[in-house]
């Protein structure tokens, strides 16, 4: 007697809690290994980038707040960037240090989410997790006293930001960064010489350098394989130039890789705050700009180290008080480019860590 | 800090190679020929000093009487940059050659485009729709597209 097999078409999502969000992958499996795979989306698709022809400039802040919504404070820097250049308005130097502020904090907050629902990926359900929405919970207090709001900030203006820093601010995040590194040092004496994850992730997956600079992955994937490209130090925007901090590369680019990175980033992010409230300079907090901009005839094009990779707009305006074209460059949806060839010959259940460390948001992969 | 490639000395060394291709070279960015972006797009990649080895961006902007293709290049080894772009004047069947035989990541961006403005990639691996449904009508990022 001889036994048959036969490839199986197995929808993983898009209703589905290991899929991060509405996101359908189409896996042909062999047995319990992955042989094929087709990532689908578009279930979240608001047509942010259409939106935005019929927005004035300020108005679209908001929208930007809906792509990633895990890192709201890097979208709307970005896109005041994009804006800034356009309109030409250059913000005071205080905006610039509240801003970079904001968006470490933030790149924290988005990879406190990541780490912590990569563990809850390998199995270690929640209470990892829990540990990292403990940081985030004190990130996003910091974050309401700035603005009010927990998610969609809106905090960022063309030409600086909406409200100077609160008196009570400032010792708030003092404290916070003070404790943090401990944290950190808490989740590292907890996870990196975890036997679990290092035999679940160690040599797993492995992204070669080459195929991830080809395939414009950006951000920790992209470090995570030893290529040193950080938008921060490569093209420095705001006042990034000023601080002293490292950029974390990995040595081989697997799945325990683009973990360790992201861990050893929130350090450096510590790192940037830190100076960052030492140099902050007083003064005002926002340009004077008109409520309602014009921005020449023109484009531009500006683009920030976002939590989970390079985030970009480009703007093109006729002269209107909307532009008459906003794309947003979103790194997760780009990464997702090497899924397929990251999850062949791995089994289902790595298939679920893999794309834990990819780091997608719908939100953004989707807009 | 990420250099900006001059466009006029980009533009001879292209016109050198190619020289049917530059269409204008006076402005922030090199636009090319439609028929020869492919091309052109591979000599950017190859050639060792300009080494354009990641593909930032690809998108489409719709100008009623053209499509503008926009291509964002950034060498990660030399640190500099470069934007190229390519026009195309058919409303009906607009189309361009693909560039993902160059570049892998164009594979999403380039089925983004062609989903939501509606420019075919000739040459692309597998061209369908991304973000929206097949029998979705229309390409809303055309500006005759109405959202009301």
């Amino acid at each position: 007697m001889t036994l048959k097999t036969e490839e199986v078409m197995v929808n993983i999502g898009p209703q589905h809690p290991s899929t991060h969000g509405v996101f359908r992958m189409r896996v042909t499996f062999d047995g319990e290994v992955v042989t094929d795979l087709e990532p689908v989306f578009g279930y979240l698709h608001r047509g942010t980038e259409k939106l935005a022809e019929e927005r004035t400039y300020t108005q679209i802040i908001t929208l930007t707040d809906r792509l990633d919504y895990l890192a709201s404070m890097s979208n709307n820097l970005a896109y005041v960037l994009a804006a800034e250049k356009l309109a030409g308005i250059e913000p005071p130097e205080r905006a610039m240090y509240i801003r970079v502020i904001m968006a470490e904090l933030m790149r924290i907050a988005s990879h406190c989410m990541a780490l912590g629902f990569f563990i809850n990926d390998l199995g270690a359900l929640a209470t990892p997790l829990m540990y990292m929405f403990r940081e985030r919970e004190k990130i996003l207090d910091l974050f309401e006293m700035v603005c009010g709001a927990r998610i969609t900030y809106s905090y960022m203006r063309i030409g600086g930001v909406s409200g100077d820093l609160p008196p009570e601010f400032t010792p708030a995040l003092t404290k916070f960064i003070n404790e943090m590194p401990g944290y950190i040092d808490e989740y590292e004496a907890l996870l990196r010489e975890n036997e679990i994850i290092i035999s679940r992730t160690k040599d797993m997956a492995i992204l070669p350098a080459e195929t991830a600079i080809n395939a414009s992955v950006s951000g920790p994937m992209l470090r995570a394989s030893g290529v040193n490209w950080d938008l921060r130090k490569a093209d420095p925007y705001e006042v990034y130039d000023r601080f002293e901090f490292d950029v974390p590369v990995g040595p081989t680019g697997d799945t325990y890789d683009r973990f360790l990175v992201r861990l050893e980033e929130m350090r450096e992010s510590v790192r940037i705050v830190k100076q960052a409230m030492e140099q902050i300079p007083e003064g005002p907090f926002r340009a004077k700009a008109p409520a309602l901009i014009r921005p020449p005839r023109g484009e531009a094009y500006a683009h920030v180290e976002a939590p989970k990779g390079e985030l970009g707009f480009y703007l093109v305006s006729d002269g209107a008080i909307s532009p008459y074209r906003c794309k947003i460059r979103a790194p997760s949806f780009i990464n997702l480019t090497v899924l397929r060839e990251l999850s062949i010959g791995w089994k289902l259940a790595d298939l679920i860590v893999i794309l834990g460390s990819v780091d997608i948001n719908m939100g953004e992969v989707d807009r | 800090m990420t250099t900006q490639l001059n466009v006029k000395d980009l533009g001879r060394q292209i016109r050198e190679r190619f020289p049917d291709a530059v269409v204008d070279d006076d402005g922030e960015a090199l636009v090319v020929m439609a028929d020869s972006l492919a091309e052109v797009a591979r000599h950017c990649f190859e050639t060792p000093e300009l080494a354009f080895d990641f593909l930032v961006g690809v998108t489409g902007v719709d100008y009623i009487d053209h499509f503008e293709l926009v291509y964002h290049l950034v060498s990660i080894k030399h640190n500099h940059s470069v934007v190229l772009k390519a026009n195309t004047y058919s409303r009906e069947a607009p189309s361009v050659p693909s560039v993902t035989g160059i570049w892998e990541g164009a594979v999403l961006q380039e089925r983004e485009v062609y989903d939501l403005m509606g420019i075919a990639f000739e040459g692309h691996p597998d061209l369908k729709r991304i973000l929206l449904w097949e029998g979705f009508p229309g390409h809303p990022h055309r500006k005759d597209f109405t959202t009301a």
